[in-house]
């Protein structure tokens, strides 16, 4: 089957919604640069040539498809058939080039001349930059202050690969300050720049387009565990900051009802601590960054409705909203979502790395600390498929630090 | 309490001038000055006051109301001490229309019926959601007009005729047009269109009034020869925060007369 066949069969949202969840939440002046964007995408997503050109930069320039590896030695240690999908192997080392590839096609295709990103723990901003170069464009991440320090070596990579990284010293100085930011310059600049958004959240289309264009993790995974294992899977875990490598896994498994969905958000210092990013898991339905989803939002008549500090150790998912497929599936009950803290991700990270001999990213840790959970459900001959949607160099002065090695 | 503000715009044209319309964040520097401040705008000649709610991500704003929102939450300001503020604010006799201007999320977390109630026991009299374009703009303005509160739509340079076409359902007080494509603050207004403006009071059946960029009484001056309102805000903020707290209030009035001086048409 075709790319355009596999991604036509996708769930559409309905007038810009999951459900209650999603829409349009923007100032006036972006709303004619959205309809444009969505009008792009409709017509690229049907368009075989499109995909042909995405599919050829995925295959012989990010050097899909990734693997879907056999973990026998976590499997014995978790206690069911674990399949590790392997979106480290990328070039730039996460799934978040998945998403820019596409969305940089579709820019060259609407003459965009100027790329935008927003980025937290830098992997979307490296692939953002990664892809300006590629296809010549000139391009500016905006990152929160906190998040350049915490991630200096992913700002010289940026920098390297020629974009100009912005850090961004309002509010908490994190990724969704970053993403403020790059709204401002977007409102701005809006005729000739393209806003590259790195998840499955902000306005419709993007939740859309950028979970069908992360969906090739789980159309591939799909195949690749039908070759190996010669059946579909018993259950899907990923873990959600924004939500994209897990909504890219989950959707192409969405009418198999046999096939359960496992979401693990950053539960920080524990969700019941205050400091944590579980959106889903702790948070209530708001809108932020132009869709209506889950946030972490206060509660109290002193800080009504404003949004409040996410916490986690990773970069990547200290963020207090999410998409709003995810929501959509929490609410239907289709995916489940659970929550890992800090420590516990990084006592899974060393747990892969004993066993398995690979370094995840802390974001993919979370998810690999809930197989003992999902295991305990679908039982030792139970068939697992893991995202593993990073690697971990770009975190390992973080763990170096935890561990006592360094000050 | 469109009546009100429909006023406010009818009385300036028949005194051949623009309405001049205030905008102040509520809680800059702190609440119990920021209502000070709003009563002496008043006093000196605003004819609409729009009152800003603090928001933790106002990601339509320049730096400067960035940061007077940072300065308001960090005091202690939220959106129910904005509508308490408004309530005060009528307590005092202060009658000059007051527009609430804010992002959706702590509307939507009290509840839109909840927050439509309060707006208008406390006396607002619209609401301003930058966040709320006209396609998701019904689930706030039904709740709203169930208590008499209306809502003031943005238009900006990029809006097509179609979307300001749906404008007139709305029966708007009024429509704020946006002189420029940034962020509030960022740029100094560039001249605007007299055709695309009677286009928009044509189309939405409203008086329009322009803001962004529009700063000293000469911008006014200018504004106000081809328009029904002129928007001040970040000039009057940056008023707040160029000295003590004590002395905001006679600040910003005073820009405030001499902007209501430079609104008469020659
Ligand atoms: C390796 C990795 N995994 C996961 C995430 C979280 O993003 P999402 O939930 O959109 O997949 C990030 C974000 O930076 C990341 O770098």
């Amino acid at each position: 089957m075709s790319t355009a066949d596999e991604i036509a069969k996708l769930i559409e949202p309905t007038r810009g919604r999951f459900g209650e969840f999603g829409g349009q939440y923007v100032a006036e002046t972006l709303m004619p640069a959205i309809a444009q964007l969505e009008t792009a995408w409709r017509v690229a997503r049907d368009d075989a040539s499109y995909w042909a050109e995405v599919d050829d930069l995925l295959k012989n320039y990010v050097g899909r498809p990734s693997l879907l590896y056999h973990a026998r030695r976590l499997s014995a240690e978790v206690g069911a058939d674990v399949y590790l999908k392997r979106e480290d192997l990328n070039h730039t080392g996460a799934h978040k080039i998945n998403n820019c590839i596409g969305q940089a096609v579709l820019a060259r295709r609407m003459g965009k001349r100027r790329l935008i990103a927003e980025t937290g723990a830098g992997q979307h901003g490296v692939a953002t930059a990664t892809v300006a170069a590629l296809f010549g464009l000139p391009c500016e991440i905006y990152m929160g202050a906190e998040d350049v320090v915490r991630q200096s070596l992913n700002v010289e990579r940026m920098k390297l690969l020629g974009a100009t990284v912005h850090p961004v010293e309002s509010g908490t100085r994190t990724l969704k300050d970053a993403m403020n930011e790059a709204l401002r310059d977007w409102v701005t600049n809006v005729s000739d720049t393209f806003y590259l958004i790195g998840s499955v959240a902000g306005p419709h289309p993007y939740p859309w387009m950028v979970r069908d264009l992360q969906s090739v993790i789980g159309r591939e995974a799909r195949r690749q565990i039908l070759d190996i294992a010669g059946r579909l899977p018993d259950a899907l875990v990923a873990c959600v900051g924004g939500g994209s490598n897990a909504a890219g896994l989950f959707a192409p498994f969405v009418d198999e009802a046999s096939v359960r969905f496992v979401g693990v958000e950053a539960a920080g210092e524990g969700v019941e601590s205050g400091r944590h990013a579980a959106t889903l898991g702790a948070g209530r339905i708001g809108v932020l960054h132009g869709s209506k989803s889950y946030v972490l939002t206060h509660e109290d008549d002193e800080r009504m409705g404003q949004i409040a500090h996410a916490h986690s150790i990773s970069a990547g998912l200290d963020y207090p909203g999410v998409g709003p497929e995810h929501a959509a599936w929490k609410v239907s009950g289709r995916a489940v979502y659970v929550a890992r803290t800090d420590d516990q991700a990084l006592a899974a990270l060393e747990l892969l790395a004993r066993t398995e001999g690979i370094l995840c990213a802390l974001e993919t840790a979370h998810a690999v600390a809930a197989l003992d959970e999902v295991a305990s459900i679908v039982g030792k001959s139970g068939v697992i498929i893991v995202g593993l949607s990073g690697r971990g160099d770009k975190d390992m002065v973080t763990v170096a630090q935890r561990r006592g090695a360094l000050p | 309490m469109t009546a009100q503000l429909r006023a406010a715009f009818d009385n300036a044209a028949k005194e051949n001038r623009a309405a001049l319309v205030a905008y102040l964040t509520f809680g800059d520097p702190d609440p119990k000055t920021s209502i000070d401040i709003v009563e002496a705008v008043a006093q000196a000649g605003a004819d609409v006051i729009e009152l800003g709610v603090p928001f933790s991500d106002p990601s339509a704003d320049g730096p400067s109301i960035q940061r007077a929102m940072e300065r308001a939450l960090i005091a202690g300001a939220s959106l129910p001490g904005a509508i308490a503020a408004v309530a005060e604010l009528r307590r005092r006799g202060v009658k000059t229309p007051i527009v609430l201007f804010g992002y959706y999320n702590p509307m939507f977390v009290m509840g839109p019926a909840t927050f439509a109630e309060r707006a208008a026991r406390a006396g607002i009299d619209a609401v301003l959601t930058v966040d709320l374009p006209i396609d998701e703009l019904d689930e706030l303005a039904g709740p709203l007009a169930t208590y008499g509160v209306s809502v003031i739509p943005l238009v900006a340079p990029t809006s097509t005729p179609d979307r300001i076409a749906r404008l007139a359902g709305l029966h708007a007080p009024f429509v704020y047009y946006i002189s420029l494509t940034g962020v509030t603050g960022s740029r100094a207004a560039a001249p605007v269109d007299p055709a695309r403006l009677a286009q928009i009071r044509t189309a939405s059946g409203s008086p329009v009034a322009v803001g962004f960029g529009i700063r000293t009484p000469d911008d006014a001056r200018r504004f106000s020869a081809v328009t029904d309102g002129v928007v001040v805000g970040t000039a009057l903020v940056d008023r707040v925060a160029a000295g003590d707290a004590a002395g905001a209030p006679a600040r910003v009035a005073e820009l405030v007369r001499a902007l209501a001086a430079a609104m008469t048409r020659s």
